[in-house]
């Protein structure tokens, strides 16, 4: 059979460190970076006798998530002990959730190249995260770092709903901007606040039956997904062709070789050991909590985009775009508060400052001016103080230097000319240089005036008003 | 209640213990008499009841989101075998 015979099933389980101020247990900072340890305490550096104290804030960013994806809030939860060792986990044991966990049921939809599809959210639970492992850095042994431990966490587990690593990336990435929508984890992968377990299976198109997934672990890049699921899905047909039996196991992605390696043998299978946590009480979620955090979610993607084409008559296209994150759509909003032209300042960031964005390959949160500048550039056009072609120019310096785009033209003296005095001058002097141009013209050829109107921007650095040197040329021409 | 061998050895592995034959009959015969033990509570009649997940009926015991930071980092470390550049040195891990 060929691969095409097969049909690949993937179930994600997303982790999203939450962006609270302070750790999960314990008031300890969760800033990035930060010198080893010294952003611990003794309760998330396990010492004897200490005890946890949940905060109230990932209680809350866990509901709001699971609101967002449209989950049941379970009215009671608890938290669950699961038990391993490994040097990161100062207790030995992360407290997660087990069988009770905060959100169940939900779903989010997805736009795939065959219309829309929803995929299945089996669950939301939150825990704790581990420190970190230093290998290297000083000669022999290891080096642990607790500056992450602690650090709040939610887990969102799908349904095995996605086929294939395509639909993967697109789940992934409208996770990543409803979380960023709602303002519960800045999702920054290079800093592994995002990060992915993909379980992958494959089997026969038609059958119902799942096949035997394997499991890898701490995925944190889109590239990598998409590589690593590949060659998952290869290896596997390869096997299932040959006559041989997919192994449950857990992987490893070697991106620098560019295969899976087993992680562990079969005989060291997991078992948690699951158990209730003693030193943390139950939680309990009242309706009313659930609708007041409902009252104060922040629109969503879905609402902002039919909005963008209802109220704005956009194309669903740039509609898709402009909320693609959350960047783009407060970008897009806040611009219109200072210059209300919704076709203009969408034009502006789907052609001009994506273009910029790819070409430095920067990423939307690091746009580096404000909405309202952008506004306010795409006013100075409106309001003709500069044509499109400087607004291009002034657009780039605020890319470099994020100064104010007022700013940029009074130092670069950009302010169009519209001046009748100036601009008939330049048009006297250009037809003056350029007399083959007149006779074209008037031998009924029109391209001459385009080209006679772009001396004249050259003349003046691309300052002049178009639209006057246009009538201004034309005047002149029917004179002669 | 049979506790087997195979369940002793297993649970020494997940704790990291290497027990010798001797122990892992002593345990098998001690892990035998806890689980008769607390198959005592199975006794009980819970008909009539519901039921419950904790033993404690507090709920919603919860911090504001206020950061304090620890004062005495060094007295983190002073425990540690080994420690290096703020860290604690341990075995290579990979
Ligand atoms: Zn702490």
């Amino acid at each position: 059979m060929a691969k095409e015979d097969y049909e690949v099933v993937m179930g994600l389980e997303i982790h999203a460190e939450l962006s609270t101020k302070t750790k999960i247990f314990c008031s300890c900072p969760t800033d990035f970076g930060g010198e080893p340890n010294t952003h611990c305490c003794p309760v998330c550096m396990a010492m004897p006798g200490t005890l946890p104290v949940l905060n109230e804030k990932v209680v809350e960013y866990a509901v709001k998530a699971g609101i967002a994806m449209n989950c049941d809030i379970a009215e009671n939860s608890k938290n669950d002990r699961k038990n391993y060792f490994y040097p990161d986990l100062p207790k030995s044991y992360q407290i997660s959730q087990f069988d009770m966990p905060l959100c169940k049921n939900g779903y989010i939809e997805i736009e795939t190249k065959d219309g829309k599809k929803k995929i299945g959210i089996t669950r939301i639970h939150f825990e704790e995260d581990a420190g970190k492992l230093n290998h290297d850095e000083y000669g022999g042994g290891s080096f642990v770092d607790l500056n992450r431990a602690g650090v709040p966490l939610i887990e969102i587990v799908s349904e095995p709903d996605i086929r294939g690593a395509e639909e993967a990336d697109i789940y992934l990435k409208k996770v990543k901007s409803i979380l960023e929508y709602i303002e519960v984890s800045d999702c920054k992968m290079q800093e592994g606040s995002l990060r992915a377990d993909v379980n992958v299976s494959v089997r026969k198109k038609g059958d119902n039956k799942l096949g035997t997934r394997t499991e890898m672990k701490n995925m944190n890049s889109f590239r990598a997904i998409q590589n690593a699921v590949a060659y998952e899905v290869k290896r596997q047909i390869d096997i299932l062709e040959s006559g041989g039996k997919v192994e449950q196991e857990t992987l490893r992605w070697d991106e620098l070789q560019g295969e899976t390696i087993s992680m562990r043998d079969k005989e060291d299978a997991q078992d948690y050991r699951y158990f209730p946590e003693p030193d943390l009480a139950l939680i309990h979620i009242s309706k009313e909590y659930v609708e007041e955090i409902k009252r104060n979610m922040p629109e969503l993607p879905e609402s902002r985009k039919n909005r963008y084409i209802s109220y704005y008559n956009l194309p669903e296209y740039d509609a898709n775009i402009l909320t693609s994150t959350k960047y783009f759509s407060n970008l897009f909003e806040g611009a219109l508060e200072v210059c209300n032209n919704p076709k203009a300042v969408s034009n502006w960031i789907m052609s001009d400052i994506i273009g910029i964005l790819n070409e430095k390959e920067i990423n939307a949160d690091k746009i580096p001016f404000t909405a309202k500048d952008l506004g306010e550039l795409i006013c100075l056009i409106d309001k003709g103080t500069i044509s499109t072609s400087i607004a291009k120019k002034v657009l780039l310096e605020m890319f470099d230097t994020s100064e104010k785009p007022n700013k940029i033209i009074e130092k670069n003296g950009w302010v169009q000319i519209s001046d009748e005095g100036a601009i008939i001058e330049v048009v006297n002097k250009i037809l003056a240089a350029n007399p083959q141009s007149i006779s074209d013209y008037k031998a009924g050829k029109d391209r001459a005036l385009g080209f006679l109107i772009g001396q004249a921007m050259k003349e003046t650095k691309g300052k002049a008003n178009p639209g006057m040197l246009n009538k201004m040329f034309l005047e002149e021409l029917n004179k002669q | 209640m049979n506790v087997s061998r195979e369940e002793i050895i297993h649970m020494a592995n997940l704790a990291d213990l290497n027990l010798s034959e001797e122990e892992i009959q002593k345990y098998t015969k001690d892990m035998e008499d806890i689980l008769a033990f607390a198959n005592e509570i199975n006794k009980v009649n819970t008909d009539n009841l519901d039921e419950s997940i904790t033993a404690n009926e507090r709920y919603n015991i919860l911090r504001k989101d206020e950061v304090k930071e620890f004062e005495d980092k060094d007295a983190l470390l002073q425990n540690a075998p080994s420690q290096k550049n703020g860290m604690f040195h341990i075995p290579k891990m990979i």
